[in-house]
């Protein structure tokens, strides 16, 4: 199944049987590793990706169903060199233990402040019409789809909050 | 994961027609590749629909809303005009799942998806819904997410959406086109069935059709909420979920519809409790009767004794907060 991708602006051809996940298409066939397999059942969110600008589970996703998408992966947000903004407050925050679910939490967190500033609602938001500030439990809900078994919660939600509070993401 | 032939269509006729022919139709595609990677579905031909225009949300004629098949669950939530007056459905859809998952679930998907129920799940158990005729490992088995309403000896699974319960109470219809080309809309209280001894036939829908919409009428009340109980916070299923749309004047109850969640192998709806409350000065004592009556029909199944209970509080809990102020 020949499928072209943008991922994380270059354009990439594949040719993949169609159950290639696009979480194993990223991994095993573009090389790009850094999105992680966890529950491979779009329950731990390690595999967070971003496609035309929004965050999804890429191991509940074909490739083949993304042709012409644009994705983002954590290798696109940041260098080790330039990190993200978001890259910079969890090594200041200490957003992680292990680090597995790290690059999960980093793509979602991007794409959920944009959800933020777009005035979407979340299920704790007191008023579903108006746009929300982002509080702990706000961030708490809005992430919920991210697992850390390392439980560095606190940490994470401060990375977030700290990003979220500034202009520089 | 089984091999399978994947096909984007590139018209609802051709889709359709596929579906007609045997092929499975992916949309968002979380519940359906999920249950594929355990093999409690195998298709052997997937028709893909992400790119039919159906993602549309508009106004109909009569006030109410047109929500396209393929519209996501994020957007819906957060349309302007879905949480200005349908706020049930906003808290409902924003009750379920995680961000990710609504930001690739459609609202036909939504509608569409399996149940929960553990033993379904296992491939090494029998199961009436996955292997019509093997039995029911559930009945006497874990129960906790099971039905306490409108269950069967063959089945006792619950249908796990939080959307199709806000959108039983606002009267919604599914709009169904057929591999012939004809459209058709369903009452969604009467698009989902009962398991009764065919529990692998869970909705009205034949081969070959594709939903196109929902359907919802104006809003009969403004006062909405949609209250759900789980066993954590956030990012799990209703162990049980009540929607409520209320509508008050002069002090009294004009106006109630209420759907309940987690409870029932569909979105429950029980029009006599909702009649009941018409015409009554909110109260508790108005409450409690109208919960024991929703709740005589009820029957425990081992672990999930404690819904009647909870359900009934929860009940009590949203006609308050409904009939407040």
């Amino acid at each position: 199944m020949k499928t072209t991708l943008t991922v994380n602006g270059q354009l990439r051809h594949l040719d993949a049987d169609p159950r290639t996940t696009l979480l194993d298409a990223l991994r095993n066939h573009l090389n790009l590793t850094g999105s992680k397999k966890g529950c491979d059942h779009g329950q731990c969110g390690a595999c967070t990706v971003i496609v035309n600008g929004r965050r999804i589970n890429s191991c509940l996703s074909l490739a083949c169903m993304h042709d012409s998408d644009e994705v983002v992966t954590i290798e696109g947000l940041g260098t080790p060199e330039h990190l993200s903004a978001l890259q910079q407050a969890f090594v200041s925050h200490d957003g992680f233990q292990c680090g597995f679910c790290t690059p999960g939490q980093i793509c979602s967190a991007t794409a959920m402040l944009d959800e933020v500033e777009a005035g979407w609602p979340s299920h704790v938001s007191a008023d579903v019409t108006a746009k929300q500030d982002l509080t702990v439990e706000e961030i708490s809900e809005r992430m919920s789809g991210n697992l850390c078994r390392c439980s560095a919660y606190p940490n994470i939600v401060d990375a977030i909050m700290d990003v979220a509070g500034s202009a520089k993401r | 994961m089984n091999p399978f032939e994947y096909t984007r269509a590139s018209s609802r006729h051709e889709a359709a027609t596929m579906a007609a022919g045997g092929a499975t139709f992916i949309a968002g595609g979380t519940n359906l590749l999920d249950l594929m990677k355990l093999e409690v579905m195998t298709p052997e031909r997937l028709v893909d629909i992400n790119r039919l225009d159906m993602d549309d949300i508009e106004t109909t004629a009569d006030g109410g809303l047109r929500i396209g098949a393929m519209v996501r669950n994020s957007d819906l939530a957060a349309n302007d005009m879905v949480r200005s007056t349908y706020p049930v459905l906003s808290r409902a859809l924003l009750a379920g799942a995680s961000g990710q998952l609504r930001n690739k679930a459609s609202t036909g998907g939504n509608l569409l998806q399996r149940t929960r129920c553990y033993y379904f799940y296992d491939t090494a158990m029998p199961c009436n819904k996955r292997e019509p005729g093997s039995g029911c490992q559930a009945i006497g088995g874990a129960t906790r997410l099971h039905a306490i309403f409108g269950a069967s000896d063959h089945c006792i699974a619950t249908h796990p959406s939080d959307m199709a319960v806000a959108l039983q109470a606002l009267d919604a219809q599914v709009e169904v086109e057929s591999a012939t080309g004809d459209v058709r809309t369903v009452e969604l209280e009467s698009f989902y069935r009962l398991p009764g001894n065919t529990p692998h036939i869970e909705t009205e829908l034949k081969p070959g059709d594709l939903i196109t919409a929902v359907i919802v009428p104006p809003a009969k009340g403004r006062r909405q909420t949609y209250r759900k109980v789980r066993d954590r916070a956030s990012y799990a299923f209703a162990l049980v979920s009540v929607a409520g749309v209320i509508d008050m004047s002069d002090g009294r109850i004009a106006h109630a519809s209420l759907a309940f969640g987690g409870v029932a192998h569909k979105p429950w709806r029980n029009t006599e409790i909702e009649q009941m409350l018409v015409g009554e000065t909110p109260s508790p004592n108005v409450f409690v009767r109208v919960a024991d009556a929703l709740l005589r029909d009820a029957e425990a199944q081992g672990d999930n004794a404690f819904k009647i209970k909870l359900l009934h509080r929860t009940l009590c809990a949203v006609l308050t907060e409904l009939t407040e102020g």
